[in-house]
């Protein structure tokens, strides 16, 4: 990380919050936010190649800001599901965002910062911002940490944002091999990035099970075809997890 | 599409509709983690069940896009669809978990496989 080219921290103790704001806003050139970027530019093709409008992707993205919710909304609205199952899928999908808060928050937390503060930053915390912050959090000052990730996080998602309506408009030009490449972009990035964010077994069982039983219920039931693929392969993976802690007493 | 979208005709419907399945669902967990937050430990059994239901229905989506896709990439042959993105994850695996090597990897297979068979 760089260190803000004026003094972040005053000669007389006080935060410097500008700086530490900007500091957090240049995170936007880090490798987990040029990913993000880039996974986004996808999102925009994905949501237009699945008759999204214009002004329905950006929004999406604006307020729901987790890629995982975003995939599962637009994947259930293309299988033509039913609006309890994606409500249903959305919430389960994006449970994991608790204990990601509960296990960031404490790190951005200053003497000063109050619950509302907390609520605001809340809404930025997904899997890059984990990434990034574990990386640097040890650099800023406890009391900075807040309005460096406010800089981080305001910026990242209103780039990506801008960067989705524009990629969607420009989309309507590309020829059909390019318009399927980017809509191909989405589920690679989560395959791949899903996998690198997996460190128990159970997770790395439960994405597979996932990628088996998702098309095979798909087939059978596609009316909740995710939703018993997740239930289903998510209580597996678990089963084989409690299986191998077992034996590891056991030995 | 989705039936609730073209449940009140109206131009806002559809973005009260988005923050209803998609907005609510999602930031609820975010909130009820600062609610909560210091309570419970990240590595309980319960979240890690939690984080398996969550992991496996993503994957369930994922294989279904590369498999069931919508609009133009349904162009390309679902057998090269299979074969990009399993290179593709394997390529990952092989550079050391890097996310990039594998995109890469997929699109350039994706394309150029779709480009020799001139199927677009």
């Amino acid at each position: 990380m760089n260190i803000p080219p004026d003094e972040p921290i005053h000669s007389n103790g006080e935060i410097n919050k500008f700086n530490w704001f900007l500091t957090g806003a240049r995170g936007l050139f880090s490798i987990p936010a040029l990913i993000l970027m880039s996974s986004f530019v996808g999102f925009a093709g994905f949501a237009r190649e699945a008759g999204f409008s214009l002004g329905e992707t950006v929004f999406m993205v604006g307020t729901i800001w987790a890629l995982p919710s975003h995939l599962v909304l637009v994947g259930s609205v293309i299988a033509d599901a039913s609006v309890l199952t994606t409500l249903i899928a959305v919430l389960l999908a994006s449970v994991r965002l608790m204990p990601m808060v509960m296990a960031q928050l404490p790190l951005l937390k200053g003497k000063n910062t109050s619950r509302g503060t907390m609520l605001f930053l809340s809404h930025f915390i997904a899997i890059t911002s984990w990434v990034f912050l574990q990386e640097r959090y040890k650099q800023v000052p406890q009391d900075a940490r807040a309005v460096f990730f406010a800089g981080f996080a305001i910026t990242i998602s209103t780039v990506c944002t801008v960067l989705v309506g524009i990629t969607y408009v420009l989309a309507g030009t590309f020829p059909p091999i390019l318009a399927a490449a980017l809509f191909f972009l989405t589920p690679v990035y989560f395959l791949t990035s899903i996998w690198r964010a997996a460190y128990l077994i159970s997770d790395k069982w439960a994405m597979g099970f996932g990628l088996v039983l998702g098309p095979l219920f798909h087939l059978i039931v596609p009316e909740v075809d995710i939703l018993l693929a997740g239930g289903i392969g998510g209580f597996a993976a678990y089963a084989i997890h409690r299986m191998v802690l077992k034996r590891q007493k056991a030995s | 599409m989705i039936d609730g979208f073209a449940y009140i005709d109206a131009w806002w419907w559809p973005y009260l509709f988005i923050l209803l399945i998609g907005w609510l669902p999602t930031d609820i967990w975010r909130a009820l983690g600062v609610l909560l937050s210091g309570g419970i430990d990240e590595n309980s059994e319960m979240l890690v069940f939690v984080r398996a239901v969550a992991t496996a229905l993503v994957a369930a989506v994922i294989s279904k896009l590369i498999l069931f896709p919508a609009g133009n990439l349904a162009i390309a042959p679902i057998e090269l669809r299979v074969f990009a993105a399993s290179l593709g994850f394997a390529s990952f695996i092989i550079s050391g978990k890097r996310v990039f090597i594998g995109i890469l990897v997929a699109e350039s297979i994706l394309i150029g496989g779709s480009l020799w068979m001139g199927v677009f």
